[in-house]
């Protein structure tokens, strides 16, 4: 049984030019669900409704018919059930490293001592141990999405939703954090749905790609490679890898026909 | 194969330049210095009916003093100043919090605000009086119509500028409405406040001022009409500037508390003029 389903899911967006008012579908009806345990990948071009599919299942925007189920029950909203990864980590400029971790954790209801003990293993998971004291001012691009992934892991969310996480850090920190991801799900086997337009990054990272375009899905590709994929360089550089890259670019550039 | 030190530079004069510019407090000190020097030089040769000088306020400053007529009068002043702020402040964010946060909120009391800001509120000292006497309570009605605005729409525009990504995180955890603003908005939106503040220091002691030259007359806008009346220009020139020392000076204070409770504001804008 899938964790999270997405049922005929529809987007329509009212789109104002030129003082008319017209419809947009930013979603036209995708149906897709995620295994427990799973890492999918939402990837096509800008404004193809993958961050939509992604928020809608958050619970931050609604759809306007079908829905998302989570457990087989219809998200009406934000929950604890899912853990929310923003594309610029959204820290709180204000708090520290760690009290942006403890953020999710209060809002959860969780009190000292437990609230310092998770926020500790949680920014430690991430390898930030050293800057926990720090605002997110003093912290690097890759630093910042480190807290934000640590902060939506502490509240131990069944699924993960993470919008285009590493797309706005410089390639060598993204793969090095693509690889912390995989060692993350590794570690807590946490079922993650992640929305990029990086070919390569759906590739390496998730089981299934689901590639959409103009609001629908147009297929939905298995990655199924049997290397390990903690070994990068061996991963990236076999055939298998090569192979299903040129599948998956395959099915992006069809509609360009 | 060696390695030579590099005796040449240490890397500290590339900041040479940096080195050799003035504190900030010295310039003003100097320009401040020349602004009195010119006046000193040139006030005495004016009629003292007309005009006066540096040192010749400095006298009556002393003088002023030794009859406790100053401290007096300063005290007097401060008490509905001081009243007034603290209800404007308390008031004030409050309701600029309501009006950025809540559209109906908005919609229903935005335009009062607004109009409050724009309306020329001196003109209705005859008709505060009428309803509030002549005493400290019309004085602090006075400096409240005056400072309130800046803070509550300083407050407002502030909430409105805050990411409505931040607001997307609290959503996204689950944080309900007074969390979002307790631990989001009102972060977010405290150097409005406080620039809000800044603001309202300067209105407040205007209004303290007019307030005692058309109320009952007292304080230090009474030291001031007064000295005027009987042309001792000196006198009156006296509580002007302890006035102004006194705006600059909680201006200052402000802007330093403002650091202390919001450091991380001035850490990520810098604090460098050219």
């Amino acid at each position: 049984m899938a964790i999270i389903e997405w049922r005929d899911v529809v987007k329509i967006f009212p789109l104002r030019a030129n003082g008319e008012i017209r419809a947009l579908r930013a979603l036209d009806g995708i149906s897709f669900g995620v295994e427990s345990g799973e890492i999918v990948a939402l990837l096509g071009p800008s404004g193809c409704g993958k961050t939509t599919a992604l928020r809608i299942a958050m619970g931050l925007d609604g759809a306007t018919s079908g829905s998302v189920f989570v457990n087989d029950k219809t998200v009406t909203g934000c929950g604890h059930d899912r853990g929310m990864v923003f594309q610029h980590a959204e820290l709180l400029p204000w708090c520290t490293a760690l009290e942006n971790i403890k953020f999710g954790l209060r809002m959860k209801g969780v009190t000292e001592p437990l609230l310092s003990e998770i926020a500790n293993h949680n920014i430690e998971l991430v390898g930030l141990g050293e800057a926990a004291q720090q605002r997110p001012h003093q912290l690097s691009g890759g630093m910042k999405q480190r807290v934000g992934i640590a902060r939506a892991l502490a509240i131990d969310p069944e699924i993960l939703l993470m919008d285009e996480p590493f797309g706005a850090l410089d390639s060598q920190t993204r793969e090095a954090l693509q690889s912390e991801l995989l060692a993350i799900h590794e570690k807590t086997k946490k079922t993650i749905v992640f929305v990029t337009h990086d070919l390569d990054e759906a590739v390496f990272l998730a089981d299934r790609v689901v590639v959409m375009a103009e609001g629908r899905i147009r297929e939905i590709i298995p990655v199924e490679i049997a290397q390990p994929r903690s070994d990068v360089r061996a991963y990236r550089g076999s055939n298998e890898f090569a192979l299903k890259r040129t599948q998956v670019w395959e099915a992006l550039h069809r509609a360009d026909e | 194969m060696s390695v030579t030190p590099d005796t040449r530079s240490n890397g500290t004069e590339l900041f040479e330049s940096e080195k050799k510019r003035f504190p900030n407090w010295v310039i003003t000190v100097v320009s401040v210095a020349a602004a009195l020097s010119l006046w000193e030089f040139f006030g005495r040769d004016i009629d003292p009916l007309f005009g006066s000088y540096p040192s010749a306020i400095f006298l009556a400053f002393l003088g002023m003093m030794q009859t406790n007529a100053l401290p007096a009068a300063f005290a007097s002043s401060l008490q509905p100043f001081f009243a007034g702020l603290a209800i404007s402040v308390l008031a004030g964010v409050p309701i600029g919090l309501l009006l950025g946060r809540y559209r109906l909120f908005e919609a229903a009391f935005g335009i009062y605000v607004t109009a409050g800001y724009a309306t020329p509120l001196i003109a209705m000292v005859p008709v505060l009086m009428l309803w509030f006497g002549l005493g400290f309570q019309v004085k602090v009605v006075i400096v409240v119509l005056m400072s309130f605005f800046p803070i509550c729409i300083n407050t407002w525009a502030g909430v409105k500028a805050v990411p409505n990504s931040l607001i997307e995180v609290g959503r996204a955890f689950v944080a309900p409405g007074f969390e979002i603003m307790r631990r989001i908005i009102l972060p977010a939106v405290l150097p409005y406040i406080m620039a809000g503040i800044r603001l309202a220091i300067g209105k407040a002691v205007i209004a303290m001022i007019i307030a005692e030259f058309l109320t009952q007359i007292s304080g230090l806008g009474g030291l001031i009409i007064n000295s005027a009346q009987s042309f001792q220009t000196a006198e009156m020139f006296v509580p002007i500037f302890l006035v102004m020392a006194f705006a600059v000076g909680l201006t200052a204070l402000v802007g330093w508390l403002e650091k202390k409770i919001a450091p991380w504001q001035s850490e990520i804008a810098g604090d460098n003029g050219m």
